[in-house]
């Protein structure tokens, strides 16, 4: 069996890739700038909750951009992707016009490349593992992009073919949940011959791909064309429908289904337990984003309402936040906050989130805390008080840890606050399962395969690793795909 | 799916549907709900389960308009479908022997509390039942309630069915008269309240069911949060049965409040909308 490492030179040494380094000297690649996305004036912008922000790059741009890229003996940058994408080879393959194989090569480890292309933080994966950033300390090949634009080409010149699937195999298997993880189990196991189904517990299939992510960052058709796909290769969807709830587990092994996968979702919102933190107008970022991204809040045809607020604040750094907070903005704040305990550097979000938000007009009160609310005589909220903040020495994972200023407090008002400080693994399923192994945090324990300790059972994405991100989820549905199939081959003989 | 089978006006703003669910119909238990959507652009509505017919593979929504919402909801017609439906959610009342029990019931209320009605009286306990509304008309269910109870008592605010007064007159004759086990109290805000404060007096362990707010009904969002001695709880997966006199529900009736605006707002654009139809 050849390694990963073996197989990336053999790719690199295909006579293609060989002629196309030998195209342009060394140096004529490093010397050229990284390439800018183009984007929608921040004017312009925030008037709307669904124009996508970032424009993507044009076909001449990626091309450019593409041949900054070295194709290095030793891609270090494959090193930063979870899921271990062949980056060179996809990027040569933009750099030679090659686009539909560019999309092809995503594929084979990426099964949405569309969506990573736009939400990976690729700052802290492959582009800080890239040649640029380590060795010429030059901002990095802008993978990110260029992911997007193959993927987006594939797309829109309607290039985009169904995979084959092996004939059917006649076993039923069961994905819960709709996120990144359940959507890429059920591509893997579609083509390996499954009978699948995909049960969901809203009536929306999409998991925090519909329901949290704004379409100003994510637009739905992304995610719907995928689904388009996954439905021609014979998925089947159930919405509305609670593993656990509806049906139980063993009801459905009684209806045929021989594997599980779990891919629920760390969907609980975590409060600060702070005094006035259930006054009206206080409220979790998932409720926030729920109520406009699912349930159209923002827009008069939908019967959902949401409260608007003139003065928002925002609770927490994370890509959560930024959400809400941009959101807050395009739907009519005056003054859209950040408020955030560390400072600007430790912020988990995206950095091109940040970014964006700034350029916005949202403000960042960073090293502040709330540590109490307060409310009309109606119980809406009307004023916060924060808590002022220094850093101190790093903690565990290596950040500074804010601490309090002794007595430095700062009153201000606002009308809106949304709290997006984390969330909880989505509880449902291990009360449904006393069987099931799950840590001192509730997440499910899994092996490596992703098998958790009830053997037809696998798991992955937020409900095993907390909250995390979209391509650690997909990676984890296609390792389960793989080690449901080996089980699944094992109980057959 | 979501086939409405059964429609019936208990009063002008409360009416009683049997929907086909038959998951949700064989996995039902008293206290739990559903959550629905009427149409594409709907709201997702929270609404106890009043009963479910296993065999026939149906269940039993009651609902009062109160908002465009549930007036949609009110709207539809025999033979219409539920664009979506899912459950059953929240946790099952805790139904056990423990001798007499006290069931009290406000408005709708009585909808989520007669299959609780139901089962303490199959699990062997003596059953009282206090319905209270503000007229006749808006007192529902009474036979079903009966056929579980081994006494109905019925207050209304206007004396125009049954006897006149509140809910906590009924309740406190009862208890004053009998030695009462447990009670349970469904229905608006204010009458859990008040039954609540009642049976404290008596030291008679008390549950009550909450109309919270909901958005998702899973755990997802918080919309549903409560105080219960002193510590947040969902109410969509915590609840929504919790001891009443935990519940803080000052903050419960301000919460509930939260959208009044809003909601007034959309009542009128809907009505609008209707006129124009006509
Ligand atoms: C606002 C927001 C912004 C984010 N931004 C980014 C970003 O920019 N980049 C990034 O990489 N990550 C981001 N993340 C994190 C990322 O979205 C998650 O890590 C990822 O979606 C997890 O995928 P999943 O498959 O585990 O589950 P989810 O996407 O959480 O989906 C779980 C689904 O399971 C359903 N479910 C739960 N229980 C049951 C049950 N019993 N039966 C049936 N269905 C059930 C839920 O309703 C839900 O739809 C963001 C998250 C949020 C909330
Ligand atoms: S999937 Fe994410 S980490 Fe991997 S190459 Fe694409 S952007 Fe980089
Ligand atoms: S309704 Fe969203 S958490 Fe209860």
């Amino acid at each position: 069996m050849t390694t990963y490492t073996e197989y990336l030179k053999e790719r690199r040494e295909q006579e293609w890739r060989e002629e196309l380094r030998k195209k342009l000297k060394g140096k004529e690649r490093t010397d050229q700038p990284r390439v800018h996305m183009p984007e929608v004036d921040p004017n312009e912008r925030v008037k709307s909750q669904t124009v996508e922000v970032n424009l993507g790059l044009g076909r001449e741009e990626a091309i450019k951009e593409a041949s900054r890229c070295m194709d290095c003996v030793n891609p270090t940058c494959i090193e930063g992707c979870p899921v271990g994408i062949n980056i060179p080879e996809f990027i040569k393959n933009i750099e030679r016009e090659e686009f539909s194989l560019a999309a092809k090569t995503l594929k084979m480890y990426n099964a949405l490349p569309a969506v990573c292309g736009r939400v990976c933080p690729q700052e802290k994966q492959c582009e800080s593992k890239c040649f640029y950033t380590i060795k010429l300390n030059k901002p990095a090949v802008a993978i990110g992009y260029l992911e997007r634009f193959a993927a987006d080409w594939e797309r829109e010149s309607g290039s985009m073919d169904v995979p084959q699937c092996a004939p059917s195999n006649g076993i039923k298997v069961a994905a819960v949940g709709s996120g990144p993880s359940s959507l890429s189990f059920a591509g893997d196991m579609v083509k390996l011959g499954y009978d699948v189904t995909v049960f969901e517990a809203l009536h929306e299939i999409g998991g925090v791909l519909k329901y949290g992510i704004p379409e100003f960052r994510l637009p739905n058709r992304m995610v719907d064309v995928e689904l388009d796909i996954l439905k021609k290769m014979g998925v089947k969807f159930v919405t509305n429908f609670i593993v656990g709830r509806t049906a139980s587990f063993e009801q459905l092994k009684e209806e045929g289904f021989k594997g599980f996968f779990v891919g629920s979702g760390a969907g609980l919102p975590r409060f600060m337990n702070i005094p006035g933190e259930n006054y009206n107008g206080i409220m979790s970022s998932n409720e926030y984003l729920t109520r406009v991204n699912l349930m159209g809040a923002n827009n008069d045809e939908f019967d959902t309402p949401v409260l608007r607020g003139k003065n928002v604040a925002v609770i927490g750094g994370g890509n959560t936040a930024m959400d809400s907070v941009r959101t807050a903005k395009r739907l009519g704040a005056e003054r859209a906050m950040i408020v955030y305990r560390r400072s600007r550097v430790e912020m988990p979000a995206r950095v091109e989130e940040v970014k964006h938000a700034e350029e916005e007009g949202v403000e960042f009160l960073n090293l502040t805390n709330p540590i109490e609310y307060f409310a009309d005589e109606k119980g809406r909220v009307n004023k916060m008080r924060l808590q002022l903040m220094e850093l101190g020495e790093p903690d565990a994972s290596g950040r500074r840890s804010p601490v309090e200023i002794p007595g430095a407090t700062q009153d201000i008002d606002v009308d809106l606050v949304i709290v997006a400080v984390g969330v909880s693994p989505n509880p449902l399923i291990p009360a449904s399962l006393p069987d099931l192994k799950v840590s001192r945090w509730g997440t499910i324990e899994v092996n490596d395969g992703m098998q958790s300790s009830i053997p037809v059972l696998f798991a992955g994405g937020d409900i095993v690793r907390g909250g995390a991100t979209v391509i650690l989820a997909m990676g984890d549905g296609r390792n389960a795909a793989k080690s449901m199939h080996e089980y699944l081959s094992d109980q057959k003989d | 799916m979501n086939r409405i089978v059964e429609k019936e006006f208990f009063s002008e703003n409360v009416v009683k549907l049997v929907v086909e669910a038959p998951l949700i119909a064989k996995a039902r238990k008293p206290g739990n709900f559903v959550i629905l959507r009427v149409s594409e652009n709907g709201e997702r509505i929270p609404l106890t389960i009043a009963g479910a017919d296993v065999e026939k593979g149906t269940i039993t929504l009651i609902a009062q308009k109160v908002g465009v919402s549930t007036e949609k909801l009110a709207a539809l017609n025999v033979g219409d479908s539920l664009i979506d439906l899912v459950g059953p959610l929240g946790k099952a009342t805790d139904i056990h022997k423990v001798g007499t029990v006290l069931c009290c019931g406000g408005g709708v209320g009585v909808a989520p509390l007669l299959p609780i009605v139901e089962g303490f009286k199959k699990a062997g306990n003596r059953v009282v039942s206090v319905l209270a509304a503000r007229s006749k008309d808006l007192i529902i269910l009474e036979d079903e309630v009966r056929k579980w109870s081994d006494e109905v008592i019925v207050m209304t605010d206007d004396g125009s069915h049954g006897r006149k007064g509140l809910v906590t007159q009924g309740a406190e004759e009862v208890i004053l008269r009998e030695k009462i086990d447990e009670c349970i109290a469904i229905g608006p805000a204010i009458m859990m309240k008040f039954t609540s404060l009642l049976t404290k007096k008596y030291n008679i362990p008390t549950q009550a069911s909450l109309n919270a707010m909901m958005v998702d009904g899973t755990g997802m969002c918080g919309a549903c949060r409560v105080s219960v001695g002193g510590k947040t709880k969902f109410t969509c997966v915590d609840g929504p049965e919790f001891d009443a006199h935990q519940i803080d529900f000052d903050e419960l009736m301000m919460r509930l409040g939260g959208y009044k605006s809003e909601e007034k707002e959309a009542f009128e654009i809907y009505n609008k909308m209707l006129d124009c139809k006509i």
